[in-house]
């Protein structure tokens, strides 16, 4: 039978099975809205603003691990989406954003809502296609959901012009597709995989390090069993919380710049490095060359691009987290050589040293509300078993730091692009994905307000999000900075003639409630939890001195943290093995 | 250490692969002295040859990042074997008195053709290595250049080695 290029691209997202669309109308994308109407498998979620529907697509995609998908209209509809396709881009989510245009023919006139969204997208997408012949859109839509969601997955934009959702074709969903220009590798080279095995079990002082890539190819139980198999201890980048249970004793923390104490220590002591999906971003490494010193690198990652880029590996492996880590598992078991274990147990009495530190400590006694602590019962009463998403600043370390993660795909937030306004869309999707789940959007006054418009989507579709608003009325992470490195000049960072919050949940239908004093921040969260079906906006007044610590200033390496006041004196180093 | 190479790479001839490419070394900072693109004899495929330059550890990112776009079928790095490589010059030189016989030696010597001529103008063809044009420029010095295109360097390996599917 023949449908027209905009039945085609819903009968694509049906054959797909997609469950959830999300975006905004408009002249370019109207043929498309009228072929969503005329059916009921795909369900379409309005938001207020496409940045909002290029979040809550993300937001989905992070949850379910099945790409998100994303429609709007050309010209301001497209470039509004720009800032969430940078967003899941710098993360590796998969994305389809399908996108209006003008006609074929009027495209380079610099028609109404014209723009390249081709040549605008280019630099953050892992792909794009305009499609200028309805004979390609299938197969278009069929090349962009294999592309955003096989190898490292990343957004795919196809361009739509009007003219080809008008015209007519037989329809044809292929089932498979294989392409000469891309085919990712999965498996990682034996040979390489047996010389990981070989350096690892020479480690006198391991450290494990794993990232996104863990998460995005469902690798956790075989970093599990790996890592209590060799009993070396694990960190995760922020990207990478949730990979291994954040409550087991082989897990040392977060690493980076506001990693723990122990985690950059054993860092910065290792002598055998296994890293998994993570990139060795500057926020994990800090000064590059002061970074791992004593390290020989095993680096697994299915993007070759990623192995080599900042720091050299000396064992490189292209593949799969999961199949490489099961082979490594495997390789290791039948080999008869185990860990040194002598020299194991004076590593992990040295890493139990850097513990004792507590680093993580702050003042419990303050009459003023402390933002950890909100963290830190929001977790327990959850029993860590909620869905977090976060904006971008201090709560985002905060939530990072204190919400012990046990389980992947909990854990939602904008780590390489750090977007504010990521948050309470992307929970929009997690809540759909979700419906019986707890989502929490731990957030600050300053990020929460940049995608604000979407309580309104909330409402309408009757999300019960809980936003958990840390509101200490600056950019805490800007007035951070200022505070140790500008002279305590703070430059624009005070949110001034901010809303009342309560009255704002309240005007867009929510619950609003602000809490002031310690005492009631556990009743004012169990209230909160308690209603199942409402949107809860808690505007939580925290302690406007309150830093994020550690913290590894630029330019310096894991060794060199800035210890909270609250944290104990760092300890005498012993003699490494 | 900076050494200067020569990648040959087969794309899909679709519209935008250029601007992939050419988008991709100025977001990540890499340099180009020259690129160059056509269809090949398989009317799907395109063949670049792509000149730069960086350290060893730049160089493996650059084709790295090549391989990851989407349009790119294969790439060769042609400087890690032997290779030959061309680039086409046509200048427009002022050819009168004593230099339209002068200009005319340096052609020959060069092995470069004039392929057109008017009475005070000579526009000479010369195809080589980008030395060789670079030295041809240098010789016209007695004359005045009026004009000069270069079409970039085409690259292509010795032997048994070669950039197909």
């Amino acid at each position: 039978m023949e449908l027209t290029g905009a039945e085609i691209v819903v009968r694509c997202l049906q054959d797909e099975g997609i469950e959830y669309i999300f975006g905004y109308p408009g002249g370019a994308a109207l043929h498309i809205y009228d072929a969503l109407y005329q059916q009921d498998k795909v369900k379409h979620i309005l938001v207020r603003h496409e940045q909002g529907a290029a979040h809550a697509a993300d937001g989905y995609a992070r949850a379910t691990g099945r790409p998100g998908v994303v429609l709007v209209t050309s010209g301001p509809g497209v470039t509004n989406a720009v800032t969430g396709i940078a967003t899941a881009f710098m993360d590796s989510i998969p994305l389809v954003v399908i996108s209006g245009q003008v006609p074929l023919k009027l495209i380079g006139d610099d028609a109404f809502q014209e723009v390249d969204a081709i040549g605008i997208t280019r630099p953050c997408v892992k792909h794009n296609f305009l499609v200028k012949d309805v004979r390609d859109l299938a197969s278009t839509m069929k090349k962009a959901f294999y592309i955003a969601a096989t190898g490292r997955p990343g957004p795919v934009v196809v361009d739509v012009p009007k003219d080809i959702t008008a015209q007519k074709i037989e329809y044809f969903y292929p089932k498979s597709l294989k392409m000469r220009s891309y085919s990712p590798t999965r498996k990682g080279h034996p040979k390489q995989i047996r010389r990981a095995a070989e350096l690892l079990l020479t480690a006198k002082r391991p450290m494990i390090y794993t990232g996104g890539g863990v998460i995005t190819s469902a690798a956790e139980a075989e970093l599990t069993e790996l890592v209590r198999l060799l009993g070396y201890p694990c960190t995760n980048t922020l990207m990478g919380l949730g990979g291994y249970p954040a409550d087991d004793p082989l897990f040392v923390g977060m690493l980076g710049m506001h990693g723990t104490y122990e985690a950059n220590m054993a860092m910065h002591g290792c002598d055998v490095l296994l890293a998994v999906g993570a990139r060795f971003d500057d926020r994990i490494t800090g000064d590059l060359a002061k970074f791992c010193p004593y390290a020989k690198i095993v680096h697994v990652d299915i993007d070759p691009s990623s192995i080599g880029k900042n720091v050299r590996a000396d064992v490189p492996i292209v593949g799969d987290a999961r199949s490489v880590m099961r082979d490594l598992v495997k390789v290791i078991k039948e080999g008869d050589v185990a860990p040194d274990a002598g020299a194991l147990e004076a590593w992990w009495r040295q890493i139990n040293d850097w513990r004792g530190v507590d680093c993580l400590a702050f003042d419990r006694t303050s009459e003023l509300i402390k933002p950890q602590f909100v963290v830190e019962k929001l977790y327990e009463i959850t029993g860590g078993d909620a869905f977090v998403t976060s904006d971008v600043g201090q709560h985002q370390m905060w939530a990072a730091q204190f919400y012990k993660f046990t389980q992947p795909r909990r854990w939602i937030n904008s780590g390489g692009l750090g977007t504010m306004g990521f948050g309470l869309p992307a929970a929009m999707g997690v809540q759909l994905a979700h419906p019986d789940a707890t989502v929490a959007c731990i957030t600050g006054e300053a990020s929460i307000i940049m995608c604000i418009q979407e309580l309104s989507t909330c409402k309408q579709y009757d999300l019960p999000i809980k936003i958990v608003n840390l509101n200490n009325r600056y950019m805490g992470m800007v007035r951070q900075w200022q505070e140790f490195f500008y002279d305590r000049r703070y430059s624009h960072s005070y949110m001034d003639a901010l809303p009342d919050f309560v009255a704002l949940a309240e005007s867009f239908g929510h619950v609003g409630m602000r809490i002031e004093k310690p005492a009631d921040v556990e009743g004012a969260l169990r209230e909160s939890l308690g209603e199942r079906n409402r949107l809860v906006f808690m505007d939580f007044i925290t302690d406007q001195t309150e830093n994020v610590y550690p913290m590894i200033a630029a330019g310096s390496g894991h060794n060199e943290m800035h210890l909270s006041p609250d944290a104990g004196e760092a300890p005498q180093e012993r003699e490494l093995a | 250490m900076n050494h200067r190479h020569i990648i040959s790479i087969l794309l899909e001839n679709e519209a935008g692969a250029l601007s992939r490419v050419a988008g991709l070394f100025s977001a990540r900072g890499y340099n180009i002295e020259s690129l160059t693109v056509a269809p090949t004899d398989d009317a799907t495929l395109s063949r670049m040859t792509l000149v730069t330059t960086g350290s060893d550890a730049i160089i493996e990112q650059i084709t790295k990042q090549l391989n990851k776009l989407v349009e790119v079928v294969k790439l060769i790095d042609l400087t890690e074997g032997s290779h030959i490589e061309r680039e086409l010059m046509l200048v427009k030189v002022m050819a009168v008195g004593d230099a339209r016989e002068e200009v005319k030696r340096l052609v020959d010597i060069f092995r470069g053709r004039i392929i057109d001529v008017t009475e005070s103008i000579y526009t000479i063809e010369l195809t080589g290595t980008g030395d060789k044009l670079d030295a041809f420029i240098d010789a016209l010095r007695m004359t005045q250049v009026i004009e000069v295109v270069r079409s970039g360097v085409s690259g292509i390996a010795r032997g048994e080695r070669a950039l197909k599917l």
